[in-house]
């Protein structure tokens, strides 16, 4: 359920990327769809009532060099949270030029509309 | 001893966030430090598939800060990136060598020269990640520098081609994000070889690892401008400076399109039927549409773009006709026929396609404008330009003895070979569509009369002209590549056996 939810959540960016007549809006719009993908990443990680998935002296049995089962069974994956971190730092540096590019074209055209922002054709 | 990989990424890398602190005074010192990396590049990466070539081994695995693998990040040099990295090498060089003139009309010239070598890096990253998460990061990497390339000039057509190629390009490059988490939920791993492990394992595609593989075919078909998701190229490479027209559509579109999709295809999920018939479908939509539409355009640069579509269809119908012969386990000499020619046809589009791109260029330079009709007459104004122009032409139509025409001769011979005989026929037909195109290009810039206004036009010197000889020359040699077998054997021959072999791939990189 959560899943689909978050796919839902996909559908409603690419749509307003689609749809969106304002360039403001289709930034939006890509932005709910990498917020999708986030989420779905981290998902893909979650536990319900999981722990930090750092091991410490209570989980790690010196003389057997074992860990405790309990820490293995209920602790998260870490590595979705990572990849999220890059996400989101590459997902700022895409935001950052596609707001700064869409301040520049509203210098030079006056509005946000891509319909009256049309001089490329052919 | 062999080269670190890590070297090809870091180079370009450092150099790109060392050249902005030079400032206004340093402009002449950050050039010549720019290609000096270029140089070095190309000459790293011939060193590495001479090593390569003459080793025993396949390929060479460098792991990230000694971490074994799957825990740790690994990068693999294997016959395919090492035909890649040289590829971006050669291109990168000319392109650099070309801007030190060229870039002089536009201010800012030294953040120009870090986003160029910054899109190098990634290009390099790309093609040598074997690590399916660090390939996003990568193309990402060399994405939001071509963004802000295209958009360079800072004028209107230039913002509004920027932010259309940033819209669909980001999309792309979401898709491949959302493909990245389906297929570690599904397996665990983002080692690319651990990841094909494991779906050999299973033994076929669950439905979510079928999701993901068709959102890496939407997300690279988009990097790739194949024609269903073309609609941001003819807009952006035209807009782009030239020397980065000769980059996007030389090698960016190859290296973050073609080569990943072919790498996640062929060496991660495994061919199958569908998926060869799709892209060689996909191959020939490209093929036909991006002719028929360049034929009709009377923008220089606009026709060269939609020319770059109806190319980069060569490559994945090759591509694509291989997978098909090697899923059906026909005659596996004709699927690396196939797959031959398809890799050589893209080295061959890197050499001839940025050399077209550097020719209008210099055109623009010289006459203030990239409309055919406002041309005409400059073959005596511009004599060398016309020479290595017409080299480049007749390269891309595919005319005796220059390299495009030993690349088609591979795909139609392999085409007839499998029995698909209406391929071949569209191969050439298409090929009668690029004559037409690039005679019209030939007719209206450096033939008939030259009208009043571009008397003054003179020829560009110095470093722009030693970039347009290069390539020109490497056109006429590239055909040596096929034609000597010890060439062929060092060099294309171990790109195509790691599509063919497809699967050893995780074998081999685990192995190690």
């Amino acid at each position: 359920m959560p899943y689909a939810l978050c796919f839902l959540l996909f559908m409603i960016g690419l749509y307003c990327v689609v749809v969106k007549k304002n360039m403001v809006k289709i930034v939006i719009g890509i932005m709910v769809m990498e917020y999708a993908v986030n989420l779905f990443l981290i998902m893909l990680g979650y536990r319900t009532d999981g722990i930090a998935p750092i091991i410490d002296k209570a989980q790690f049995d010196p003389e057997t060099r074992q860990i405790a089962a309990s820490f293995v069974n209920s602790s998260v994956d870490p590595l979705p949270q990572a990849l999220v971190l890059t996400a989101i730092v590459i997902s700022l540096g895409s935001l950052a030029l596609m707001i700064s590019i869409c301040i520049r074209t509203y210098g030079k055209y006056g509005t946000f509309d891509i319909t009256e922002i049309r001089r490329l054709k052919g | 001893m062999s080269i670190p990989l890590p070297v090809f990424v870091a180079i370009p890398l450092v150099t790109a966030f060392l050249l902005p602190t030079f400032g206004k005074k340093g402009k002449a010192a950050a050039t010549v430090i720019a290609n000096l990396v270029t140089v070095s590049l190309l000459v790293l990466a011939v060193v590495s598939i001479i090593q390569l070539s003459s080793g025993d081994d396949p390929m060479t695995v460098y792991k990230i800060g000694k971490w074994p693998i799957p825990r740790g990040i690994n990068l693999v040099l294997d016959g395919l990136s090492a035909l890649l990295l040289v590829a971006i090498g050669v291109v990168a060089t000319a392109a650099m060598l070309f801007s030190a003139r060229y870039m002089e009309q536009y201010t800012a010239k030294a953040k120009y020269l870090s986003l160029f070598l910054l899109m190098v890096a990634g290009m390099n990253g790309v093609v040598l990640s074997g690590d399916i998460f660090n390939l996003f990061v990568f193309l990402e990497i060399a994405s939001l520098a071509s963004y802000a390339l295209v958009g360079f000039g800072c004028e209107h057509e230039e913002l509004e081609a920027s932010f259309k190629y940033m819209v669909l390009g980001s999309v792309g490059s979401i898709f491949i994000l959302f493909a990245v988490g389906l297929v570690y939920g599904n397996t665990g791993t983002l080692n690319m070889a651990y990841i094909s492990q494991a779906i050999q394992n299973a033994g076929r595609l669950n439905p979510g690892l079928g999701f993901a593989l068709a959102l890496f075919i939407v997300g690279f078909g988009l990097k790739a401008a194949l024609v269903p998701f073309h609609a941001w190229l003819p807009d952006a490479h035209p807009s782009a400076p030239a020397p980065i027209s000769a980059m996007l559509s030389g090698i960016l579109i190859k290296a973050l399109g073609v080569y990943a999709l072919a790498r996640v295809v062929f060496n991660v999920f495994g061919v199958s039927l569908p998926i060869g018939w799709l892209l060689l479908v996909l191959g020939l939509l490209s093929m036909v549409a991006g002719a028929f539409l360049a034929i009709g355009q009377w923008d220089l640069k606009r026709l060269m773009a939609y020319s770059s579509i109806s190319q980069i269809g060569y490559v994945v119908l090759g591509i694509g006709l291989g997978a098909i012969l090697i899923a059906r386990g026909d005659n596996l000499a004709w699927a690396s026929l196939a797959i031959l020619g398809g890799l050589f046809h893209l080295v061959n589009h890197a050499v001839y396609k940025s050399l077209l791109f550097l020719t209008s260029g210099s055109v623009e330079m010289s006459t203030g404008t990239r409309q055919l009709r406002q041309m005409g007459g400059l073959a005596e104004k511009l004599p060398f330009t016309r020479a290595t122009c017409t080299v480049a032409s007749a390269s891309i139509v595919g005319i005796p003895p220059f390299s495009g025409f030993w690349s088609k001769l591979i795909l139609v011979i392999a085409a007839i070979q499998a029995h698909f005989y209406w391929v071949a026929a569209i191969i050439v037909f298409i090929s009668l569509c690029t004559l037409i195109m690039y005679l019209k290009v030939q007719r209206y810039v450096f033939l008939g009369e030259l009208p009043e206004h571009l008397q003054q036009a003179e020829e560009n010197k110095g470093p722009m002209l030693v970039a347009m000889v290069f390539l020109a020359c490497l056109c006429v040699l590239m055909g040596l590549l096929v034609l000597v077998p010890g060439l062929r054997n060092s060099i294309l021959e171990p790109a195509v056996r790691v599509l063919t072999d497809g699967l050893t791939y995780a074998a081999a990189v685990t192995g190690t």
